[in-house]
């Protein structure tokens, strides 16, 4: 096993880009006990707006502008049309539709972009290494971490120290209650929806950088793995499902680039099997305190 | 309930594209052993593919001529390598298949239920597809399944899915069936009656990766598959069948899979361009998965109940 700088940065920044979908994710299922399965093809669409930004040659700072255009009307547009008519609906049919929602967005990049897709290739510049005292470190996976950082900080000011941050916290700690006392829902929700869209966008501009190549299938896996990941952390709790993020990502990031490849095919396996073993121990997740939320299942 | 298969049978002996209602039994098959899990229990499975996978598999790899073998599975077992079963013993094995692993899966898994149950069978399917496509001592690895024996046609698997459609009625109306409804309507209501919810659901859950299990061995004798075939496609595809034909009713399950594969089959010969009164229709492809994602989004907003509104298929509605 042959472990270099690169690998652990690389693991670094895909942790960091893991935690970012992982917010995404868990401040939706905060609001809406949504789990949004196609945040993916969010981060699809967002791509092929690079793409396309490319393709035209655009400026690289309107590819990106037009990245985060299409990524927000886009999350706008489904909680307009998907979730709030499912408001009502248990977890598992909102599950069922946000699957038919991210097959049907995937099937429309592939009817209109053509499954060998396009290449992003904008903010490329990134990808050369930056020499640190003798050692090769991309300056993607630098600018990774420091956007991760620095969009989890906003977050948490966003949080903390805005009436909207405090009205989804209490929408998140208990919906009926805070209707009650005066937040309003539709808004809450689409604030959620939005900050969740932002950071689809954010994700979108990084992973095309380092993977320039965008298909269909493009944030597919990556959705996947950092849905596992929510879940080993805790989706009740953002901090919790971050830091799930976090760890699933450096493991996945690392293990992939530090194990030879008969050995790192079955990542996958290992890592399902670790989540449903954190399901059978641990139900609210890894990194959550015993007894703190109710399980709301 | 049998009327409906017959209704089937007819229709299609009289049909030039047997292919595609071929396809749709299978389907009936896979959609009839997803609803005998969630339909009887409510809660959400998307793991059933691994044991439709598993079946394929099994009954693949035992139903190629030994003397194929080496062609496209290099590296199999020794003793994998030189049996070889013949059509009938070939699909009860994928059934058993299917119904051992529902076992082992089950065991731990029934405990957990809504959201928790989804993600965890979900990983399921992902670590099965992860193994089938690597570990080739099993299978063809990431080849394609070709020299099954083709004997599923019309009969096989229109007795196949009056096998299953049997076999999930009998288990709906029998005391389990019953029990498991009593615990989804009202699951603290049903334990206090003293009904073990756990083990009832495992039971459910057997059952439905039999159903499975047999499904994927009638898929492998149809058509030459890979591990693509048998992955998040095929899943959201029958999930939306049993969604759209309702999830609640064997007959919503029923309906649904023929509906969609009405559907798929139309719209899939209308990508290459069909022959419709009036001229030709020609849609690009792809059009396939988002009728379909759009029909279950809409179903699921407007009816959540599915076509048919979670009721059985009775006689008296041709009376009326």
């Amino acid at each position: 096993m042959t472990v270099s700088w690169q690998t652990i940065a690389d693991a670094v920044s895909l942790g960091g880009i893991y935690a970012l979908m992982a917010v995404g994710i868990g401040l939706v299922f905060g609001v809406l006990r949504l789990v949004n399965f196609a945040y993916g093809q969010l981060i699809m669409s967002g791509a092929f707006a690079l793409a396309l930004a490319a393709q035209w040659n655009w400026p690289v700072w309107a590819g990106i502008l037009l990245c985060f255009a299409v990524v927000l009307a886009l999350s706008l547009l489904m909680d307009r049309l998907v979730f709030r008519p499912l408001r009502e609906q248990s977890p598992a049919v909102m599950l069922v539709a946000t699957f038919a929602v991210a097959f049907l967005l995937q099937s429309i990049a592939l009817l209109w972009f053509g499954a060998l897709g396009k290449i992003a290739s904008s903010v490329a510049g990134l990808n050369t290494p930056w020499v640190i005292g003798g050692v090769d470190i991309r300056k993607i996976s630098v600018v990774a971490v420091i956007v991760t950082l620095a969009c989890l900080a906003a977050l948490q000011l966003l949080l903390t120290r805005t009436s909207v941050g405090l009205h989804m916290r209490a929408a998140a700690l208990d919906f009926a209650t805070s209707r009650m006392l005066g937040v309003r829902a539709n808004r809450v929700i689409a604030s959620a929806v939005l900050v969740s869209g932002f950071l689809a966008a954010v994700v979108a501009v990084l992973l095309t950088v380092q993977f320039p190549l965008v298909t269909p299938s493009f944030a597919l896996r990556d959705t996947i793995v950092v849905l596992a990941g929510v879940v080993l952390g805790g989706l009740n709790r953002p901090v919790a499902a971050t830091l799930g993020g976090f760890t699933i990502g450096f493991a996945s990031g690392f293990l992939g680039g530090a194990l030879p490849t008969n050995q790192s095919q079955y990542l996958d396996s290992f890592l399902f099997a670790a989540v449903i073993l954190v399901l059978l121990v641990r139900p609210n997740g890894l990194f959550t305190r015993h007894g703190g939320t109710a399980q709301r299942l | 309930m049998l009327v409906l298969g017959t209704a089937v049978l007819g229709e299609i002996a009289s049909s030039a594209t047997q292919v595609y209602f071929i396809e749709a039994l299978v389907s009936v098959v896979i959609v009839v052993g997803l609803y005998v899990f969630i339909g009887n229990t409510g809660v959400l499975s998307f793991g059933h593919i691994s044991f439709v996978a598993l079946g394929a598999w099994t009954a693949g790899v035992l139903s190629v001529p030994s003397g194929e073998k080496p062609a496209f599975m290099p590296s199999l077992f020794g003793f994998l390598r030189h049996a070889t079963v013949g059509n009938v013993p070939s699909l009860l094995l994928a059934a058993v298949a299917g119904g051992v692993f529902a076992l082992v899966v089950g065991l731990p898994l029934m405990r957990l239920t809504g959201l928790a149950a989804g993600i965890a069978t979900f990983a399921v399917l992902e670590i099965t597809n992860n193994i089938l496509q690597y570990y080739e001592k099993i299978g063809p690895g990431q080849n394609t399944f070709s020299a099954v024996p083709e004997t599923t046609g019309v009969w096989q698997a229109a007795i196949g899915a009056l096998i299953a459609v049997a076999a999930a009625f009998v288990y709906q109306r029998s005391r389990f069936g019953r029990m498991l409804r009593a615990v989804r309507e009202d699951a603290p209501a049903a334990a206090a009656a003293g009904i073990s919810i756990y083990r009832q659901r495992l039971g459910a859950f057997v059952l439905s990766g039999l159903v499975a299990g047999f499904a994927g061995g009638l898929e492998v004798h149809l058509l030459p598959i890979s591990y693509r075939d048998l992955y998040l496609d095929l899943t959201f595809l029958t999930l939306a069948m049993l969604v759209i034909g309702g999830v609640s009713s064997l007959w919503g399950a029923v309906v649904g899979a023929l509906a969609i594969s009405a559907l798929d089959s139309f719209l899939a010969s209308a990508e290459n361009g069909v022959g419709i009164p009036g001229g030709t229709l020609t849609v690009p492809s792809g059009t396939r998965v988002i009728v379909e994602g759009v029909l279950m989004a809409l179903v699921l907003i407007v009816r959540p109940s599915g076509l048919t509104g979670g009721r059985e298929f009775s006689l008296r509605w041709l009376r009326r």
